[in-house]
């Protein structure tokens, strides 16, 4: 093993004292002590990030009141579907889960009259709709696939859950989780998504079974789902916790 | 346009270049502009449509979901603001006093006259080249804000979004209009630079008379 001395990352030093001076001489005076705090530390918000997060709250509720039930998002004819849909999670293609098929359950909490676990054999006996739809990623990039599955309506009314409550959470065997709005769970282009193109959801995008939300961000459709859960207190979520806003529509 | 030295900006006080409600719009729509830039910039580079990024040091934001809560925030401010200049500009007649006409001709003999610095910079009125590229910027404006909205809402605004070509062609229209915005800047600066006596009138309204007639030379 190689001794690092002094002389080794003094340049180093050197560049980063460069980047923070021009960083300081760039950044306009003022905007260099913004861009310091842009919620880029959810355990300590100082006065900005609480400016940034009462303005994500309007744009919630901005966006909650543009939400239309029945606007549906384009479809496309299968030619235009992207090849190969890109993977995207918090982390890499090898790391997605391995979920068995045979063992899992779909578990369910909250507000819901018929609490029955699932098994994905009981899923598949649900009516059941595909739709080729853009997939829009936060950070900017879109793709458009096709998913099949169970409208989440349907599910919603088939284990009486209480369509007056105002969240509906859900968590991953990834670790991730995330919540949506009760309209556009209740929106009829919603899936509970068991198949990608005409095939079984693969692991990659979220086996064995994802949320397909046409009218809100990628990171709103979560994978490898194990609890759906029904509530009136803010579930939150993964990236929304971090300080993306959490409606997120499209 | 034989009046034109004669009449100011609006009917107040004769030495009233700008009037107030100009002012205080053009420094929150300058202050708001930047933020949507220098957040734009940000969020652009997490996923770049052309084949180069910004330099993180130059944009708002820390990381993504940092510059796209700037993006959204700051993007009520800009609208609001900017929805408050142009009612009042219709309103009060000074897009039409001071914005109108723009003949091409005058454009290129004003072009001309101050390549060769022969063209007098009088307060108050704008000549055809400061015409045309504050008009054009407030459509550019204007079309950052639209086009925002078409992917901000693919689905809700789908229409507006199918007008500007889809989801994808409308992020190339943003980036342009947003390109054409910071073309204007770096020439408006430029030349607020070369005639400084513009700017205090910028903030007070008033200028020098000393200063009513300066030719930039
Ligand atoms: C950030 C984006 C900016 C935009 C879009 C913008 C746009 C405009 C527009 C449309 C006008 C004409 C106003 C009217 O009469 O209705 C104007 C005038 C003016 N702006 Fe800006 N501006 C920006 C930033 C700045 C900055 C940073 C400065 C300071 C260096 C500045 C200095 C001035 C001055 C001095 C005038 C008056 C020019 C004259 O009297 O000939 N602007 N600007």
């Amino acid at each position: 093993m190689k001794r690092l001395r002094i002389g080794d990352i003094r340049p180093d030093i050197k560049q980063i004292e460069r980047r923070a001076f021009l960083r300081q001489s760039l950044s306009l005076g003022a905007l260099t002590m913004l861009t310091g705090c842009s919620l880029d530390n959810p355990a300590a918000p100082d006065f900005i990030d609480r400016v940034l997060k009462g303005m994500s709250h309007w744009n919630d509720r901005v966006q909650a009141a543009i939400f239309s039930p029945t606007r549906l998002a384009p479809v496309y004819p299968e030619s235009a579907i992207t090849k190969p849909f890109p993977f995207n999670a918090f982390y890499a293609e090898a790391q997605a889960p391995v979920v068995d098929g045979a063992t899992y359950r779909l578990e369910l909490a909250g507000m819901i009259a018929d609490k029955r676990p699932w098994t994905v054999a009981d899923l598949r006996k649900l009516p059941h709709e595909s739709q080729v739809t853009r997939h829009i990623c936060v950070e900017g990039w879109s793709a458009i696939g096709k998913w099949g599955g169970v409208p989440f309506h349907v599910f919603l009314e088939r284990i009486g859950a209480d369509k007056t409550a105002k969240y509906v959470g859900f968590k991953c065997a990834d670790g991730y989780y995330s919540s949506i709005d009760m309209p556009t769970a209740l929106h009829p282009q919603t899936l509970l998504a068991l198949d990608y193109g005409d095939a079984e959801l693969p692991r990659k995008y979220g086996y064995p079974m994802k949320l397909r939300v046409p009218t809100k961000l990628g990171f709103k459709n979560p994978k490898h789902i194990t609890e759906i859960f029904v509530t009136n207190d803010y579930p939150g979520g993964y990236w929304e916790d971090q300080g993306y806003n959490w409606f997120s529509g499209s | 346009m034989a009046d034109m030295s004669m009449s100011h900006g609006s009917g107040a006080a004769a030495d009233e270049v700008h009037p107030l409600v100009v002012r205080i719009t053009h420094w929150v729509n300058a202050f708001a502009m930047i933020l949507m830039i220098l957040s734009g910039w940000r969020i652009y580079n997490a996923s770049p449509i052309f084949g180069f990024r910004f330099p993180d040091q130059l944009t708002l934001g820390a990381w993504l979901g940092g510059a796209l809560a700037w993006h959204f925030a700051a993007m009520w401010l800009l609208a609001i603001n900017g929805l408050v200049y142009v009612v009042y500009g219709f309103a009060s007649g000074h897009f039409k006093r001071d914005f109108w006409p723009i003949r091409p001709v005058d454009v290129w003999n004003d072009f001309r006259a101050a390549l060769t610095f022969k063209l007098a910079h009088r307060l108050g009125t704008y000549n055809s080249v400061q015409k045309l590229l504050y008009a054009g910027v407030v459509f550019l404006a204007a079309a950052a804000i639209v086009s925002g909205l078409s992917i901000w809402k693919p689905v809700q605004f789908y229409p507006l979004t199918w007008l500007l070509g889809g989801y994808d062609f409308a992020r190339i229209v943003h980036f342009l209009a947003m390109s054409g915005i910071v073309g204007f800047l770096v020439v408006h600066i430029a030349l607020v630079a070369l005639v400084p006596s513009t700017f205090v009138p910028m903030i007070t309204g008033r200028a020098a008379a000393a200063h009513e007639g300066e030719t930039t030379r």
